[in-house]
């Protein structure tokens, strides 16, 4: 979703709309092959569909959505790892989509990430300071002793001892001092844009306390721009300057943090806000707002693809896909009926007919 | 407490690991009435999972388990395995965290369910079949008949989760022990879910235990609320008198747990308030409050002694020398 292709750096809709975005992300389109039992060829899954945002140096962009929503798809698109089907990223002025061999692994050392499972992407056979020095020696930075040197610091960094914790293997660590270590590698060359996927789900609640502060410091400390994925929206809002909502493989909602949840404009994002457990007993009891499941994104719905799930549905969503508008400043909505407007008057008569009578007669 | 459904009695459970005793759960009571909600919260390693499991008897040989659960006034601890077989999945049933792990891949989900009945009851298969689709449709899974032979990969997520319910209600249990049941859920299924174990609470009649680390859902959704630092209760309410406004909170952890959750009204890069460091190793537990290492209001006598868990206000129980002043922030 982009307000316009030729000024696409205006969408936080403050003073920083002259400076070039660190990253841009334009049409991205990501498709896999659903096989069938026997390897039958089932269909195409569009798991991102033409998605679009731009990313400041500095700034936050977090993604929200349910699984299978694509945003890991997205992330993955974007470090070309696989590759998008269509679309551009241009990351530092560089085209990645382009880009091959050695020139894309020079690029993406830039741009690192950190993934759900800290367990799953350490070497369990490693001592935590070679893990943590590795992105050093794969890109010849320094000598021996100085990578070694710049892993004690890089652990000191995310709060770990080096003395204590350097020579262990990552078994021995838990899961929050195993992130950490994820982290420490991620920031060792000094990136400038870390794509977290679901960094902080796996963690107890005061641990991830500790590694979002660890987020805020490096983001201070290293003038860090972050794209943050999580289906956490409390979460998400706390560390994010903008935030962008996703559904079955597209942007329904974006915009700066505080206005996409103050006045959320897309049913979506407000049946996801309303979801969220509250810590006023009783008073403000979830309450699952949102009927059943995402459909399959094989053969995603026609029109608007929330459509099937939408209290607001009305004719015009099945037949036309709904264009991000931008309906306050930086905040764009996908959405034909969105929450600032009267709701369809043949919304509610017209889908269900007969649960609004049986209501109306309860 | 006459009407209680499960009563739970100084619980200890100990582990042998490497010549050290771990203490995981060390004096833990607690007592559930029919129809009521006890949430149990906690980080990893708070003993939580592990005293739920040592009452439904699933816990490795080996393991030392002392004191009391009585459920429906028979005592369960010290059961034989075949004796506490005939309460587990009848009487009491538990769902845990993961639905994939729980349900066998290479089986249709439909005879899962009506394994579970067969187990227990004497009913015939064609019986049992009609029993498991009625139980696809208590827990709302659209198109009961067509589930019923599809296998636990052709289902999502909160699918698989319902599935997994239907299993522990094939016997009607009047206790339901819910073990991070929605944590690897999204938070529009894990709302679904929580309302179905209430919808199906309430309609049952059953007592439900759920735990979780999440203070926000026992906040939402709990009628009293437990929580375990370190192997021990270190607070106890009911979850009016803790949370919302008003709310009581008196322990450091309790409060440190409730200020580290993320929420909407929080601006956006604004420094969380932490508590420094990990819980403590349960083989090696310091002599007094164990949250003292941790704890910003420590002073001298809280290393010196524990404090014991105790009734400081009606339906309230802490253990803290210093508790928190009409729960105040930390």
């Amino acid at each position: 979703m982009t307000p316009d292709n030729t000024a696409p750096a205006d969408n936080t809709g403050d003073a920083r709309s002259d400076k070039k975005p660190l990253l841009a992300a334009r049409d991205l389109v990501q498709e896999f092959i659903a096989r069938e039992a026997g390897g039958a060829r089932g269909g195409v899954v569009q798991a991102v569909s033409s998605v679009s945002f731009d990313i400041m140096p500095g700034e936050t962009l977090g993604v929200v959505g349910e699984t299978g929503s694509g945003k890991s798809t997205l992330a993955r698109a974007v470090l070309q790892a696989p590759r998008p089907k269509s679309g551009s990223v241009v990351f530092r002025d560089m085209e990645l989509t382009k880009l091959r061999g050695s020139a894309l692994l020079s690029a993406r050392r830039d741009m690192q990430f950190v993934w759900q499972d800290p367990f799953g992407s350490l070497d369990p056979k490693w001592q935590v300071r070679s893990i943590v020095e590795e992105p050093l020696a794969a890109h010849s930075v320094g000598t021996r002793q100085s990578r070694r040197k710049r892993a004690e610091e890089l652990l000191d960094l995310v709060g770990l001892d080096p003395a204590r914790y350097g020579k262990r293997h990552s078994r021995e660590l838990s899961g929050g001092q195993a992130q950490r270590v994820a982290i420490a590698r991620a920031v060792a060359l000094e990136p400038s844009l870390l794509i977290c996927d679901e960094a902080v789900s796996s963690l107890d609640v005061l641990i991830q306390a500790q590694v979002l502060n660890l987020f805020e410091r490096l983001r201070r400390e290293l003038n860090l721009s972050y794209l943050f994925i999580a289906h956490d929206l409390a979460l998400v809002k706390q560390v994010s300057d903008r935030v962008a909502v996703m559904y079955l493989g597209k942007f329904c909602e974006i915009g700066p943090g505080e206005s996409v949840y103050k006045q959320p404009l897309h049913p979506y994002t407000k049946a996801l806000l309303d979801s969220i457990p509250s810590t006023e007993p009783g008073a403000a009891r979830a309450t699952a707002t949102l009927r059943g499941e995402p459909p399959s994104p094989i053969n995603p719905p026609s029109g608007c693809r929330f459509r099937t799930r939408c209290p607001r549905a009305a004719d015009r969503c099945a037949s036309e896909v709904p264009q991000p508008r931008e309906l306050a400043p930086g905040h764009l909505v996908a959405c034909h009926f969105p929450l600032t407007e009267p709701a369809p008057a043949a919304a509610a008569a017209a889908s269900v007919p007969t649960s609004a009578q049986a209501q109306a007669q309860g | 407490m006459s009407n209680a459904l499960l009563e739970v009695e100084d619980l200890r459970v100990a582990f042998a690991a490497g010549g050290r005793e771990i203490r995981a759960v060390d004096g833990v009571s607690y007592t559930v009435e029919p129809g009521r909600t006890l949430a149990i919260i906690g980080e990893s390693g708070s003993g939580k999972t592990v005293g739920c499991r040592a009452i439904m008897g699933l816990l490795p040989v080996g393991t030392v388990i002392s004191g009391s659960a009585r459920l429906n006034g028979t005592e369960l601890i010290g059961l034989s395995d075949s004796q506490l077989r005939k309460h587990r999945g009848s009487d009491m049933a538990m769902v845990f965290q993961d639905p994939a792990r729980s349900l066998n891949p290479t089986m249709q989900v439909g005879k899962q369910i009506t394994e579970a009945i067969r187990t227990h009851r004497k009913v015939g298969k064609s019986e049992a079949r009609d029993q498991a689709i009625e139980l696809l449709r208590l827990v709302r899974i659209p198109a009961p008949e067509r589930r019923f032979s599809e296998y636990p990969h052709q289902l999502s997520g909160g699918m698989r989760q319902r599935v997994v319910i239907a299993m522990a209600l094939a016997c009607r249990p009047k206790l339901l022990i819910a073990d991070e049941a929605t944590t690897a859920l999204d938070v529009t299924t894990q709302a679904q879910i929580m309302e179905l174990l209430l919808e199906l609470q309430r309609d049952l009649d059953m007592a439900l235990i759920f735990i979780s680390h999440d203070l926000g859902l026992a906040a939402s959704y709990a009628d009293e609320v437990v929580v375990m630092y370190a192997g021990k209760v270190v607070e106890q309410a009911p979850a009016k008198r803790l949370f919302g406004t008003g709310g009581t909170v008196k322990m450091r952890y309790t409060r440190a747990l409730l200020d580290a959750i993320p929420h909407l009204e929080r601006p956006a890069h604004a420094e969380l308030p932490v508590v420094t460091g990990r819980p403590p190793d349960p083989s090696a537990l310091p002599v007094g409050c164990s949250f003292a290492p941790r704890c910003p209001s420590a002073a001298d006598d809280c290393t010196a002694k524990a404090p014991a868990l105790a009734e400081h206000a009606p339906g309230h129980r802490w253990a803290c020398w210093h508790p928190c002043e009409n729960g105040a922030t930390a």
